[in-house]
């Protein structure tokens, strides 16, 4: 194992340890910042040099890991330096400890860091059970009856449905032994590299409960019942990281599966499976979209859509492939800049209703700008990253088989975005006098750390659209190698 | 000496339908403690009936931490989140102690009938091992969906994991300790988050009814 993986976790888990033992939010703040800064540090450094995972070795890295790490180490700097301003100078809500915020944030990137390093099926669930339990106290940060409901939903529905992922564990294990019982155990390259041989039955069942009990976590309809409360009532840096990083780290849980379902040549019917529940996630999503009244649950709905556009993509297979994993790079990032920038109606209007948010481009000028920019960025609107990967997923299910995939894939799309749309822009146009101010105006600084991050996503995104950089190519094509897509 | 692990593996169906058949939280807690206790002596159980003598290193911690963690921390936890919360018994289910215990016969059913079709590939010491966790399994999520206590459903969590536990044992040696006693740590400390929840909520809220909490729209 090269130093630089353990340094991905030992870093986080030192800084949040020693934020534990401090007694002000400033140093804790200053921990929060250089654990994040060192994080996205070591990981630039691998995209410079990928040191190759050692065989059986229980922590390494390969493309699908590199990518969820990345998109994580990226969306944590990002809500940590928006947390600054948003621990320091307070809310509308008075939370009832805030100096757990901190320790709690870096023990969840802990936790991601490991999902995405695991090479072992046993420690990946470990780590993935680990996010949830990171996060839940998070949720219910202001301690609000909601929240507190919140909490409750995800941690229990969240643990019940990986529970399930352990057992589909335990039956990859099962079709993986030898009539002596011995196997090559639940190391991913061990089984990888047994994968022709691993009993059928027993390779199919424990797909399918892996994709039910990741599928919990990831949020795919009809499992999402949580993800609109936990996200609707976190704070909004936590929402930006629940939805932009964690919702990743449930989905390569299942990709590690579906992986060996390709190596082992069984994918087909995995990949109908993915099929299914990524249009169903996409349905619900695009529909629940219409009829919200609260901007935040408005988001996590649309997050709810666009796991099933990803699913859709890898479920598709081929060049769908490849577009599906580009979605999960513009979703993260695009959404965590959406859930910061609702941070700032939340703070300018005290509300989350959207009636409660008239006239947002002459109070925040600004957020309502990025606000609006990202509406269409995530409606797949051109020069935009999501048209580049939206567009790639429809003409491959237009090439493939069944061109009536893509036609409800973009119908399904459209009608998400127009219900966004259709959400959003009132609440930036209009007279802003009659809804009351809350808070007094943020000093420059302050207003920097809050617009500053959800730009610079934003950007990234739009840079996604025009120029897919040569390395990010490079990794998402071997990512989607491994997942049986055209490289 | 086959007969150990069976008769241990029917207590477990045994004790799962007891937790589902009564309203007593407190009766409830214990019956998952004894649950632990027996999770604990399986690994052993088994391994006696594959001829391995000595016990293995792996094991014997395997079996430790289960019952460190599962018959003793997790239990003590909810003991004292009942008496905190005051509460004593699960009124009003979602689905009636009677309905309760005819389904979950049903389940027991449904988990042998499963057991016979999937057939492991190796021997493992007790046929009654598949139909011991899958039924488990069934009855752990009954009490998850079917009550209204969050204590209940916390104990139907247990009982879940339980029988994915039991289920683990048949990769038992493949599997590095190291992860095994992480995923008992995880449990251990999912169930303390899940106490410091209740506890909040019966703050909160006043009671311990989760359906009560439902200001949250759809």
């Amino acid at each position: 194992m090269s130093p630089q993986i353990a340094l991905l976790v030992l870093l986080p888990a030192a800084a949040g340890f020693a934020a534990w033992l401090s007694r002000s939010v400033r140093a804790q703040l200053v921990l929060l910042l250089g654990a994040a800064l060192g994080h996205v540090a070591v990981v630039g450094s691998l995209w410079l040099h990928l040191p190759l995972p050692t065989p059986g070795a229980l922590l390494g890295l390969d493309a699908l890991g590199l990518l969820v790490l990345t998109l994580a180490s990226i969306i944590f700097l990002a809500s940590a330096l928006y947390s600054i301003p948003y621990l320091t100078e307070g809310t509308h809500d008075v939370p009832s400890s805030p100096l757990r915020y901190v320790p709690l944030l870096l023990a969840f990137l802990t936790a991601m860091s490991l999902v995405a390093l695991s090479r072992h099926l046993g420690l990946l669930w470990a780590s993935v059970e680990a996010t949830t339990l990171a996060s839940a106290p998070l949720i219910y940060f202001y301690r609000r009856p909601g929240s507190l409901e919140a909490a409750w939903k995800y941690l229990l529905i969240c643990s019940v449905g990986i529970a399930l992922a352990l057992l589909g564990t335990f039956f990859l294990g099962v079709a993986a032994a030898g009539p002596d019982g011995r196997g090559p155990g639940l190391g991913i390259d061990a089984l990888l590299q047994a994968a022709p041989t691993l009993h059928p039955a027993w390779l199919r069942a424990a797909f399918a409960l892996a994709l039910v009990g990741y599928g919990t976590k990831m949020g795919l309809a009809p499992l999402h019942t949580w993800l609109p409360d936990a996200h609707g009532q976190s704070p909004s840096p936590v929402s930006g990281l629940l939805s932009g990083a964690l919702l990743n780290c449930a989905l390569l849980g299942i990709l590690r599966f579906y992986a060996i379902d390709t190596a082992s040549g069984h994918a087909a019917v995995s990949g109908r499976m993915m099929l299914v529940l990524g249009f169903s996630s996409l349905f619900f999503g695009a529909a629940s979209l219409w009829g919200q009244r609260d901007y935040k649950r408005l988001l996590a709905y649309s997050s709810v859509e666009n796991m099933g556009i990803i699913a859709v993509g890898i479920g598709i297979g081929g060049a769908a492939t490849y577009g599906g994993l580009l979605q999960l790079v513009n979703h993260g990032l695009a959404k965590c800049a959406l859930f910061l920038l609702s941070g700032n109606v939340l703070r300018a209007y005290g509300t989350t209703s959207q009636a409660g948010v008239r006239g947002a481009a002459r109070r925040i000028p600004l957020t309502a700008a990025l606000l609006g920019v990202g509406i269409f960025a995530m409606g797949g609107a051109p020069p935009f990253g999501f048209f580049v990967s939206e567009l790639t997923i429809f003409l491959d299910a237009m090439r493939g088989s069944a061109p009536w995939i893509g036609a409800a894939f973009i119908a399904l799309i459209g009608i998400g975005f127009v219900a966004m749309a259709r959400a959003i822009f009132p609440m930036l146009q209009g007279e802003d006098a009659d809804c009351p101010v809350v808070m007094g105006r943020r000093s420059s600084a302050h207003r920097f750390l809050a617009l500053g991050p959800p730009a610079a996503l934003l950007a990234l995104v739009l840079m996604l659209g025009l120029h897919v950089p040569h390395s990010l190519d490079t990794i998402l094509r071997s990512a989607a190698a491994l997942l049986g897509g055209s490289p | 000496m086959s007969d150990i692990p069976d008769l241990l593996l029917g207590l477990l169906i045994l004790v799962g339908l007891y937790m589902v058949s009564t309203s007593r939280l407190q009766a409830c807690v214990r019956a998952s403690a004894l649950q632990g206790i027996v999770l604990g002596i399986l690994p052993i159980a088994l391994e006696w009936t594959h001829g391995i003598v000595p016990l293995s290193l792996h094991v014997i911690t395997l079996s430790g931490g289960a019952i460190a963690i599962k018959a003793v921390a997790i239990p003590r936890l909810l003991l004292r989140s009942i008496r905190e919360a005051g509460v004593r018994r699960e009124v009003e289910p979602m689905v009636s102690l009677h309905g309760s215990i005819l389904l979950a016969a049903a389940l027991v059913g449904l988990a042998f009938w499963l057991g016979r079709q999937m057939t492991l590939p190796f021997p493992v010491g007790s046929d009654l091992l598949v139909p011991s966790a899958i039924s488990n399994v069934l009855l752990g999520f009954l009490l998850v969906v079917g009550r209204r206590k969050a204590i209940t459903q916390v104990v139907g969590y247990l009982a879940l994991e339980n029988g994915v536990f039991v289920f683990g044992l048949t990769l038992a040696q493949a599997q590095p300790v190291l992860v095994e006693l992480t995923v008992l740590l995880d449990v251990l400390v999912g169930v303390f988050v899940m106490g410091i929840a209740i506890h909040h909520i019966s703050r909160t809220f006043d009671h311990l009814d989760t359906d009560a909490m439902g200001s949250l729209p759809e």
